[in-house]
């Protein structure tokens, strides 16, 4: 009863959203799949956040290029680091209308929550839409700082005074933190903050000595030369930074990305998945998805199916083992 | 400064096309509805209507959702005054005193009170914005965790250093809000916590909409329900008459109260400025600070014009003050500047230090398109005021369900989610018993809010300092704040041996006052 009087008001608020949306209710082609009623797009994060923003574009998109012939409509699910809405996904196995955009939350709350008894590869794959990237960064006022060498002495010498600001614990940035600590032997002491604004605000304002910012973040503070990048955790260096070397070419072995992805419930039917695939791979595509691509410095090839699965699985094995350096895991 | 008259004056040149002034207009009567609806506050509202505005260019869609966002801020007051429901987070201040000049049959004064304060805190915030963008944006780049705190602590204060009510009470309720804001996610830990073992609704924490739900509109609605049961089916929900002469009354009475305006939107602009405080925290300060400055502070809670005119007014300066953050730093100053950053990604700006020179057609037209949104707003809102006169008109039996559909449906639209109706309605009943027990229930509104703001902010400075408290002394602007903040603390204590220590002279103190 409980279920079922959420569900109709949840219809209900659906479908005044729904007159609000530009796209219209015609082609109803009966070949193949189609959704029926609004699609759910579950963000795992709060709004206003870097996932739920590509959310709010990807909405767009389908909306203004009439992608879909029904309203995608965001729904924020950030409680408990993506647990609340990990379970509520999980709830809604077999369904053909909620999808999800993930981070890598989607590995490491699973890990560290145990007993919510969730697990990824029971999801349906959909596709990746890009890897996010990270680079060290630290105030352009520090002029003795241009490379990793002079970070790490600078870093040595402050101790556990040097304060690195992150997105939470356990999160990629603590994790990236904890490589740094290990590698270079230093003590910097992590200080959690809520999103990645407000942690890139806190290196420009001078509260933090670095940030292992996305570069999406870091990218108005960096043109209006706050901010400079020392290095970063990619295979090749990043196009807007071609001055920054990777940690790898430094002799680190050390590349860390962030997946946005789009998934499935757990047992969506094989039309639904040809469906979301084939809609998903539009968006992908649209100029629009490219340009945001180009400006935040994403990369990643779109992935999907079984390809998808695959990275799913060895990215949270990586994850794993981690986080039991991290000591977070028993 | 004559630069700054040019592109103004360009900006104007943006905000007065047709088009644009149509969305502006359209815009406010939308957020009019909005806000004035329990639970559709200005997030909800923005974030709906944004797909919307990929139909229009990128000046024009920043003008429609910031009208929207402002309109909000005045609906918001209009159900606070006549449901006694907040209409959002940033209207909470507004019911403490509105609600009961309502009730007096003087719904009439305290809307149009409400709109003129509306008005003067975003004028007076605009044009602040309008000369002071760039220094105040480096301001806020240097406020950190320390600064932060010292402001909530700052907020509560002002509340338990007012006295008046009953302090061990105000104290009680304070704690149970603050108990109730950790619920859900520990940040700097990353745990669940206070989730009562497995219960997932938990896990995104107690909203701020649920509790305010429960506890005024549900609370109000079962206490009217029974003074309805005693007055045998007379009882009104709020009254009030319209006449010329009462109007020209409540704007005299409005212009009395030109000072705490003025601080109001002072003071709202500031905080609003802090990336992440935004509109509630300001307005609850307002009121607190207002009720300080207040020549008849005894009357605030029960009906004073000075109650609604200072939150009012500090609610709307503070939406103005959010979009600094939002537009120089790219970090939103509240909620709903977090959905408007969203949408600058989306119609392909950059915001950040460099949006000013890069695009000044769209900071200045927003700029400019504020000014419009000011005016157009006090008048959508003084010419709507004989329609929710009317609408009070109505008989309880009538107004009941409507009200609790509202309630119901404000309570499930920011999560989606029924398990924070069950608690809403849980609130409710609490609230009553509250009520009936003589606590406030405001601070507990005010915990809930400023908590989940103030306990990282604590925690984030005290990790940075290593557990030294001397950090929230030794900074420019955390410690004037903090010092401030401690002596409007203690300020109940101080007026005591003050009290003493000049009553002793001629006779015995009271016994009252000792045991205050």
């Amino acid at each position: 009863m409980l279920q079922r009087s959420g569900r109709m008001l949840g219809l209900a608020l659906g479908v005044t959203g729904a007159t609000a949306f530009v796209a219209g209710f015609g082609s109803a082609a009966v070949a193949e799949w189609k959704p029926r009623k609004p699609v759910e797009f579950v963000v795992m994060a709060g709004k206003g956040g870097g996932a739920d923003k590509a959310v709010r574009l990807m909405q767009s998109i389908i909306a203004k290029e009439k992608l879909a012939a029904v309203p995608v409509v965001p729904v924020n699910k950030p409680g408990g680091s993506g647990a609340e809405a990990l379970v509520y996904m999980k709830g809604k196995k077999g369904d053909d209308h909620t999808i999800m955009f993930t981070l890598n939350s989607f590995y490491t709350t699973p890990l560290r929550q145990k007993k919510l008894g969730i697990d990824v590869t029971k999801f349906t794959p959909v596709m990746r839409m890009a890897e996010d990237t990270f680079c060290l960064w630290v105030h352009s006022d520090r002029k003795d700082i241009n490379n990793v060498d002079d970070f790490v002495k600078a870093a040595k010498a402050e101790g556990n005074k040097w304060i690195m600001a992150g997105t939470g614990k356990a999160s990629e940035d603590n994790l990236l933190t904890d490589f740094l600590n290990t590698a270079y032997g230093l003590d910097m002491k992590y200080i959690p903050y809520k999103g990645g604004g407000k942690v890139a605000k806190e290196l420009a304002g001078k509260n933090a000595n670095s940030t292992v910012n996305n570069p999406s973040e870091q990218l108005g503070f960096y043109e209006a030369g706050k901010t400079k990048p020392i290095a970063c955790f990619t295979d090749d260096r990043i196009g807007l930074f071609k001055d920054a070397p990777t940690f790898k070419e430094l002799g680190k072995d050390f590349v860390y990305y962030m997946q946005r992805t789009v998934v499935g419930a757990p047992g969506m039917s094989d039309e639904a998945k040809a469906y979301y695939k084939d809609l998903f791979t539009k968006v992908f595509n649209s100029e629009a998805w490219q340009t945001y691509r180009k400006k935040k410095a994403l990369q990643g090839d779109p992935l999907s199916g079984e390809d998808l699965m695959a990275y799913w699985k060895k990215e949270r094995d990586v994850h794993e083992d981690m986080l039991k350096k991290m000591g977070e895991l028993n | 400064m004559l630069e700054i008259f040019g592109l103004l004056a360009q900006g104007f040149t943006v905000a007065l096309q047709p088009f644009n002034l149509m969305l502006i207009i359209v815009g406010c009567a939308v957020g009019l509805f909005i806000g004035a609806m329990p639970g559709l506050g200005s997030v909800n509202g923005v974030a709906i209507l944004l797909p919307l505005t990929f139909l229009v260019p990128p000046e024009g869609a920043i003008i429609f959702l910031a009208a929207i966002y402002y309109g909000a801020m005045y609906g918001g007051a209009v159900s606070s005054i006549m449901l006694g429901i907040p209409g959002a987070s940033t209207a909470v201040a507004t019911t403490f005193d509105g609600r009961p000049l309502a009730k007096q049959g003087m719904a009439d004064k305290a809307l149009t009170i409400a709109a003129m304060a509306s008005f003067v805190g975003g004028t007076i915030s605009v044009i602040l914005f309008t000369f002071f963008a760039p220094p105040l944006a480096h301001v806020a780049l240097t406020f950190g965790a320390p600064e932060e705190f010292a402001l909530m602590m700052l907020a509560f204060a002002t509340f338990i250093g007012l006295g008046g009510d009953d302090l061990a009470k105000t104290i009680f309720s304070i704690c149970i809000g603050l108990v109730l804001a950790a619920v859900g996610l520990d940040i700097m830990s990353g745990e669940p916590r206070l989730i009562f073992g497995d219960i997932t609704g938990f896990l995104h924490g107690i909203n701020f909409l649920v509790l305010a739900i429960g506890i005024y509109g549900i609370g109000e609605m079962l206490w009217t329900v029974e003074e309805n049961a005693k007055a045998g089916g007379k009882s009104m929900l709020s009254e009030a008459t319209l006449t010329w002469q009462r109007t020209k009354n409540n704007i005299k009475e409005f212009l009395g109260t030109w000072k705490i305006s003025t601080m109001g939107a002072f003071l709202g602009y500031f905080v609003g400025i802090v990336p992440a405080a935004g509109a509630t925290p300001g307005a609850l300060l307002a009121y607190g600070i207002g009720k300080q400055m207040s020549k008849e502070p005894e009357k605030f809670g029960k009906g004073a014009v000075e109650g609604v005119a200072a939150p009012e007014s500090a609610n709307n300066a503070a939406s103005t003050g959010s979009m600094l953050p939002m537009l120089t730093l790219g970090i939103p100053g509240s909620p709903t500047t977090a959905i408007l950053l969203g949408g600058m990604v989306i119609w392909g700006l950059e915001p950040g230090p460099r949006l000013f020179t890069s695009n000044p057609d769209f900071v200045w037209g927003l700029i400019a398109s504020l000014y419009a949104a000011n005016l157009f707003a006090l008048i959508l809102n003084i010419l709507f005021i004989p329609a929710f006169i009317w609408v009070l008109k109505l008989p309880f039996t009538i107004l009941a369900p409507i009200i609790l559909t509202l309630c119901l449906v404000g309570g499930y639209a920011p999560t989606k989610d029924m398990h924070d109706v069950w608690l809403m309605l849980l609130f409710g009943i609490v609230g009553y018993l509250m009520r009936k027990l003589d606590y406030p229930v405001a601070p507990a509104v005010l915990a809930i809010v400023l908590g989940p703001l103030a306990e990282p902010a604590l925690r984030q400075s005290l990790l940075i300092s290593s557990g030294d408290p001397s950090i929230f002394f030794t900074r420019t602007f955390a410690g004037p704040i903090m010092v401030v903040a401690l002596i409007l603390l203690f300020m109940p204590v101080l007026m005591l041996i003050y009290r003493r220590l000049r009553g002793g002279g001629k006779r015995k103190a009271p016994s009252e006052s000792a045991a205050e």
